[in-house]
């Protein structure tokens, strides 16, 4: 019995790495980590930037830009398919683009559109947590190094980039972590909003998985590919372990 | 003269950042509302009045579709398997999370390391990663399509979070306060729960506040351990119900602020607490 379930066991992993859709899976998965940490999380800086400091009504502006984290992902991706309906008449978005003048998008349909528009949504649901990592981490500065810098005659600018930025960057590498491995785990919008498709053009390790493991039924392989998806997120640890050793001893 | 030039030309450059922050705050806030308010425009619409006239405000509004909801039998069953989910699977949380940070922040005992290190592994196995090893498990114990199947994993997958949170919390409290309470006549256990826990009830607080939001937002446990449509949960159900009406886009609107309400109103009442739970486990853990 050992030898030969040791045997299957090796041939759903050499399926894997010849498997094209597994492969897209992956790369589908990486843009989507990608572009959380190339666009999310710098605007998210930015808001925090501007709602952390005394501005009136930022407990309002919190309140708002946090709103969407507490509403489900269920909930988040039945509004989303909603808004995205490609006729204009139905869908809010290509109302607004066919008001401004611009073609209307089969925004879940298009091959090339459907991985951006799942990204628009999580943006929208997750900047909100990001902000308040950040602002948190803003809070947590002593304020006498910004007023010594100040009396040193530290512009604005020069305040952010040099004293402000590097003393949130222990908050900063905690947010790429979480991004990082909340990117990787993402399913339930993207199942409820496209299932992966069209033609496997948002399938993510995640809805892959999901979909031999719970609708195929091919356990053995559905179990391959959460093994790749642990060595993922594990590989991402370790990487990521290492990197805070290294920059903790230079700060 | 050229002084008092320079600071003018500061105090304008002041006021274009100003204006220019506002503009992207309400650009941001705009981006951020506008999709719940379509939503609830729609919803409070008639099917007719979406098809001709769906963004704009719902005067009068419509409450048609929200009550055609609320007498469908299976939105409450629905909303009380949330329920049941959530409060049962919130107060396992935090009693076994309280429980076993007490252990590992108050008491010395061999292999307490490695078994702390164990403990946080969890933080890095999310549930979508074991969802088919926790399938199989559970149909083998016999709890599939049984609501108690749900809470037993959303309990265990949120237990590593939360010890980690409230040890870092208990270890903060001073060791001369257990010292004093011991010669006082106060044993472990009752130091536990006459000092520790009252003591801590704001990060209790926190992991509750976050447990909540977490176990009602569960969809992916749900969906493959629960078949039965009378146990759906909230989550299941929206899922479903887009499917099953996804013509009626002003009903599924109108399901949608339904179903969007209990977790709103938690959000308005338990901020301050979700707040600090998630700040709390994302920097410490």
């Amino acid at each position: 019995m050992g030898p030969a379930e040791d045997f299957i066991g090796m041939g759903n992993f050499l399926k894997i790495f010849a498997d094209k859709v597994f492969l897209k899976a992956v790369g589908n998965s990486f843009i989507i980590v990608a572009l959380s940490l190339a666009i999310q999380l710098p605007l998210a800086m930015v808001l925090a930037l501007m709602v952390g400091r005394k501005i009136r009504g930022r407990g309002f502006y919190r309140t708002v830009f946090f709103m969407p984290y507490v509403l489900s992902e269920a909930i988040t991706a039945v509004m989303f398919r909603i808004l995205y309906n490609p006729e204009a008449s139905r869908g809010f978005i290509n109302a607004v683009f066919q008001a401004l003048g611009l073609e209307t998008q089969a925004w879940l349909g298009n091959t090339k559109l459907v991985l951006f528009s799942i990204f628009m949504v999580l943006t929208w649901k997750y900047i909100g947590f990001h902000m308040l990592l950040y602002i948190t981490g803003l809070q947590n500065i002593p304020r006498d190094i910004e007023e010594a810098a100040l009396i040193d005659g530290v512009t604005k600018r020069q305040m952010i980039t040099h004293i402000t930025l590097p003393l949130v960057m222990g908050t900063v590498r905690t947010s790429v972590y979480l991004s990082v491995l909340g990117s990787l785990q993402v399913f339930a919008i993207v199942w409820i909003m496209t299932k992966g498709g069209p033609v496997n053009a948002s399938e993510i390790l995640s809805t892959y998985m999901y979909r031999f493991s719970f609708v195929r039924f091919q356990l053995g392989y559905g179990a391959a590919i959460a093994i790749m998806m642990l060595i993922i997120a594990l590989i991402f640890s370790i990487i990521y372990r290492g990197f805070m050793r290294r920059t903790e001893y230079i700060a | 003269m050229s002084d008092d030039s320079a600071k003018k030309r500061t105090r304008l450059k002041e006021r274009i950042t100003g204006v220019l922050k506002y503009a992207i705050l309400t650009i941001a806030l705009i981006l951020i509302l506008t999709p719940i308010v379509i939503i609830v425009f729609g919803g409070l619409k008639t099917r007719g009045e979406f098809m001709t006239i769906p963004y704009i405000p719902p005067i009068p509004p419509r409450l048609q579709n929200i009550l055609r909801i609320l007498s469908m039998q299976d939105f409450w069953y629905m909303m009380r398997n949330s329920l049941v989910v959530t409060i049962s699977a919130t107060v396992g949380i935090v009693v076994v999370s309280s429980m076993s940070a007490f252990v590992f922040s108050r008491m010395n005992f061999k292999g307490k390391a490695v078994l702390f290190q164990f403990f946080t592994l969890g933080l890095m196995f999310p549930a979508t990663v074991a969802i088919l090893p926790i399938f199989i498990i559970v149909r083998q114990i016999g709890l599939q399509n049984n609501l108690i199947g749900v809470i037993l994993v959303l309990t265990t997958f949120q237990i590593s979070m939360s010890t980690v949170i409230l040890r870092n919390f208990f270890m903060n409290i001073p060791s001369e306060l257990q010292d004093a309470a011991c010669i006082d006549g106060c044993n472990t256990i009752g130091f536990f729960w006459r000092i520790l826990i009252p003591l801590a009830r704001p990060s209790l607080a926190a992991v509750a506040a976050l447990a909540v939001v977490n176990t009602w937002n569960d969809l992916l446990v749900a969906l493959v351990l629960i078949d039965n449509e009378k146990l759906w949960t909230l989550q299941l159900g929206t899922m479903q119900f887009q499917g099953q009406y996804g013509q009626d886009l002003s009903l599924v609107s109108a399901f949608l602020i339904l179903a969007a309400i209990p977790a709103v109103v938690f959000y308005i009442f338990a901020q301050r607490h979700i707040v600090s739970g998630l700040t709390a486990g994302s920097i410490k853990g």
